[in-house]
């Protein structure tokens, strides 16, 4: 057993773990973090994807341990004091989800794609959501809704900066 | 956040954004495998590497010695007690129906067959020690080829033979159509297996108090679950509860009863534990029920002109090693599309079910209908070449004109209505047909190594399963109503509850647009329960493209009784004849005066009963249980544009548009997305997706690296429309949209790739359509 601290959406814990208990299994099994599902075994779907210390993982591949002093955060931690995250919005609004099961982790890759291109054509936001399947949408309105929450939080950091 | 109610205040017709997204989108959804319950255990399964083999000895003795083990069973522990899983489609009398244990007791039959279990405090230990369990197998020749399996002495999956059943339909005198046949098209197709691939695996949890027992399963089919799972363990119906949570996409692969459904409910029945199993995704593309794999021998007669004469169909469907749930009636279901929209004077149709030492084949989104589209529009396209005439026109000689509905087809199905040329006007105007063609045409003239395709699939299907006295003349085993309740709250506020069971498709958003207009109540004051055996009580649950056309209009019927029973109470109270009763905009008011009751007003004076009128129920609740007349039949035009480089043999889908006709629409945003994510699942059977099995019968594509489900960029923006014909089958007009787009696509595609190798002499490229098979259809014609 090892112990390690992880921070997840705000809250830290300590927790023992063996090493070769997985991220996802830690966060879903140990933490109640059940917002973050597992819809693979061999990181091909991406449903499990959460930020670690500010990059897109996919916490099917990465152990706890390999946590250890990290932040995660996951859909569950997206909501603010001012609402939905702005891409929750816009999936919501362009009707980006069926089953949502691939939702979650549908979100977080795409606020980590517009963190190396806030501004992505269609074609960026394609391929940059290659790692995340979804069976029920066609990823039409996915697309519409990456492009609709790049808007609004583009817009939003403008705000911010002025 | 909920959107626009539509112009005019109503409701139906309105782009409302979902209820269920909020719980989605946040992560606070309930999947079965978030359950977590105080002394759960955790259930793993050793499954058979074989593909045919008797098991000669199962020993999990040393299983049970590792850490955190708590109970481990062979198949032969529970065979007195496991039942056999049900199949309650016997498509005829003749039909064999072998026994299936949920484990294998002394033979296992495919690959990932249960042959043993452990139960553990713990899923990382459950896992570790199925490596203890001792199997002995005493290996038989695997059965993979449909043709050589029906051959009369080759190895048998069952000791009754490898045909399972054969099945016949015949209309008009096919001979003569033949016989006076100009031309005849002969094909033979391959329906690739499937993968059906829901996002969400596998979950079953299941529970007990010594008495009674609780079961929450991913599953499309809580209702029916009960029914079989009481059959099948002798657990009484009444002390059954099936709980479907949030469950995460179907697409058929959840209307089944699991072997480890049957076999949780066995674990927590024996160790009085609460237990829990999850399937990882190689488990699942393992043991899911797979779906299509068929092929279609098929001869169409025309005459000179083009005008179909008659078409013969000789399938074999491949059951795979057992049947499952509904998995003879598959390819029966598609029986009766092979004409698609087309007008013909003869039809022999011919289905031999198959049994192989591969996973059994059962639903998978579409049943039988794309597979009967994809002959039907591939045949079309194939005349439309042999003739020198283009495919649509050819389509326009052979179809249903609009004016001729309801019109009784040669299936002899009735459909009720449509209007095949304005969708395919709409769908040739948005998708710039001439210029294509031009450029098409300009390609091959410069012998451009890029060449462009066009496909065209004019499709309908029968869906909205369906008239209960229909599915008794085809031996289905249950009826095809649905059933609704819809609950006043004293506070004004409503219940829904439903009989559908919904698994992505928005049903507590659509039945809350239906009760608002019915009942003049707020969108918002409504919610919609479904799921749970024990609060909704009756369903027939949710595939085949039924829940609005049968569920949706359950749920009407059962407004009109609770604004009936408000109709009596809202007189009484106003002092007049329930006759000089009007209801409009949810109040109830006295014809020619101004006075009136909103029906929260009369929920409220009905919840306290204070003066109601004699004889009256304190109680404006309501059921309703609704049959349909006839199935549901939308339609439509899809064209698909494709790019096929062919020096490589890769294919770019250039444009693609479907204009959709499912007659009145509830809500255009669920429309447009059920349209988009059919379209996605056609188009991957066509380019890339298949189940692959090696001589020995092992499943090569059990991971999503090797079946490959198509990612975002794999697909391109779909341009979809619809066309609104009514369906005059039901009242509000509506007709089934989940599979359309499943059905349309995948001969859009085929025609698409096919068409843009004319020149190369190439009739067929086989699904799905990689660009190594491309490449070779183009060297097998031109070398």
């Amino acid at each position: 057993m090892t112990r390690i601290t992880v921070t997840v959406d705000g809250v830290t814990y300590e927790e023992e773990v063996e090493p070769r208990l997985l991220l996802v299994h830690l966060l879903r099994e140990r933490l109640g973090k059940t917002g973050t599902p597992i819809g693979c075994d061999t990181s091909n779907c991406g449903a499990c994807t959460v930020m670690l210390d500010g990059t897109s993982v996919k916490s099917c591949s990465v152990l706890a341990v390999q946590a250890d002093e990290g932040d995660v955060l996951t859909v569950e931690g997206l909501a603010g004091g001012g609402g939905w995250h702005p891409m929750q919005r816009a999936f919501h609004e362009e009707h980006a989800l069926q089953c949502g099961y691939c939702t979650p982790g549908m979100i977080m890759a795409a606020i980590d794609l517009l963190k190396d291109d806030p501004d992505p054509s269609d074609e960026a936001i394609r391929h940059g959501l290659e790692g995340n399947l979804c069976r029920c949408t066609g990823y039409c309105n996915i697309v519409r809704a990456v492009r609709r929450g790049a808007a609004e939080m583009s817009g939003h950091q403008e705000v911010t900066a002025s | 956040m909920t959107g626009e109610p539509a112009p005019g205040g109503h409701e139906v017709g309105a782009a409302r954004r979902r209820k269920e997204d909020a719980r989605l989108v946040t992560g606070r959804t309930q999947w079965t495998d978030n359950i977590q319950l105080p002394g759960m255990l955790h259930v793993a399964f050793l499954r058979s590497p074989m593909a045919h083999a008797r098991v000669t000895r199962v020993d999990v003795s040393a299983a049970l010695r590792r850490p955190g083990i708590v109970a481990a069973f062979s198949g032969a522990d529970l065979a007195a007690e496991q039942g056999s899983l049900p199949c309650a489609w016997p498509v005829n009398d003749g039909m064999v129906i072998p026994e299936h244990p949920p484990m294998a007791v002394d033979m296992v039959r495919y690959v990932g067959e249960a042959v043993a279990c452990v139960v553990s405090t713990d899923r990382y230990k459950a896992i570790d020690a199925l490596e203890a369990i001792e199997v002995d197998y005493d290996p038989l020749p695997a059965v993979l080829d449909m043709t050589e399996a029906l051959k009369e002495d080759g190895p048998k999956v069952h000791e009754a033979g490898n045909q399972a059943y054969v099945w016949k339909f015949a209309e008009g005198d096919i001979d003569a159509a033949f016989r006076e046949a100009p031309v005849v098209i002969e094909r033979t197709y391959v329906q690739q297996r499937l993968i059906p691939t829901a996002m969400e695996p596998r979950s079953v949890v299941a529970q007990t108090d010594g008495e009674s027992f609780t079961l929450h399963s991913a599953t499309q089919i809580p209702h029916i679950l009960r029914i079989m799972l009481a059959q099948v363990t002798g657990i009484p119906e009444h002390k059954l509860r099936v709980i479907a949570p949030d469950v995460g996409g179907g697409f058929g692969s959840k209307l089944q009863v699991t072997a480890e459904e049957v076999l949780l409910l066995l674990l927590t029945r024996r160790l009085g534990k609460p237990v829990k199993w999850t399937e990882s995704r190689s488990e699942g593309n393992l043991t899911v029920h797979h779906g299509r794999d068929q092929l279609q021998r098929l001869s169409l007669a025309a005459d000179a002109e083009g005008h179909v004469k008659g078409l013969r169909v000789d399938l074999l469907a491949d059951m795979g090693a057992y049947l499952m749930l509904v998995t003879p009636g598959i390819p029966i279901l598609g029986a009766f599309m092979y004409n698609g929209i087309y007008k013909m004077d003869a039809y022999d149709f011919t289905c031999t079910g198959v049994f192989t030492t591969k996973m059994p084949t059962d639903a998978y989104r579409g049943a039988g209908r794309p597979e009967a589209t994809f002959a039907i529009e591939r045949l079309m396209d194939e005349l439309a070449h042999e003739l020198s005439l283009d495919p649509i026109e050819v389509r326009r000689r052979n179809w249903i004109a609009h004016e001729e509905f309801p019109y009784t087809t040669i299936a002899n199905l009735t459909y009720d209505s449509g209007n095949y040329e304005a969708a395919t006007d709409r769908a040739l105007s948005l998708f710039g047909y001439d210029k294509l063609r031009a450029e098409q045409s300009d390609r091959r003239d410069r012998g451009d190594p890029v060449q462009l395709g066009i496909g065209v699939s004019t499709f309908t299907e029968m869906c909205g399963l369906a008239p209960s006295r229909v599915l008794g003349s085809l031996s289905y085993g249950a009826g095809g109503w649905e059933h609704a309740s819809v609950r006043m709250l004293p506070t004004g506020k409503v219940e829904v509850v439903t009989g559908s069971s919904p698994h992505g498709q928005g049903h507590e958003t659509a039945w809350s647009q239906i009760v608002a207009d019915a009942l003049g109540v707020p969108f918002d004051d409504i919610s919609v329960v479904h799921g749970d055996t024990a609060v909704s009580h009756k369903g027939m649950d949710t595939y085949g493209s039924r829940s609005l056309v049968v569920g949706g209009i359950a749920v009407l019927q059962a407004c009109d009784k609770v604004q009936e029973k408000a109709r009596h109470i809202a007189a009484h109270l106003l002092e007049a004849s329930p006759d000089d009763i009007e209801f409009t905009g949810g109040s109830f008011t006295v014809r020619g005066t101004g006075a009136g009751k909103t029906i929260q007003e009369i929920a409220l004076a009905t919840f306290a009963a204070h003066d109601l009128p004699d004889g009256v129920e304190a109680s404006l609740d309501s059921d309703a249980t609704y049959d349909p007349d006839n199935f549901s039949f939308p339609h439509g035009t899809h064209l698909c544009a494709i790019e096929v480089d062919t020096e490589t043999g890769a294919t770019r889908i250039r444009s693609y548009v479907a204009v959709d006709d499912v007659g009145k629409v509830v809500n255009p945003l669920i429309v447009e997305g059920q349209v988009h994510g059919g379209l996605a699942q056609g188009i991957a059977q066509a380019l890339f997706e298949e189940a692959v099995y090696d001589p020995e019968g092992n499943l090569l594509t059990t991971t999503m690296a090797d079946y490959l489900v198509p990612s975002a960029a794999d697909l391109p923006d779909f341009v979809t429309d619809r066309t609104e014909t009514a369906a005059t089958s039901n009242r509000l007009g509506v007709k089934g949209v989940g599979e359309a787009g499943t059905i349309a696509s995948t001969p859009a595609v085929v025609n698409a790739v096919v068409d843009a190798l004319r020149p190369y002499g190439v009739h067929d490229v086989r699904m799905p359509c990689t660009p190594e098979r491309v490449w070779r259809a183009i060297q097998e014609t031109t070398s």
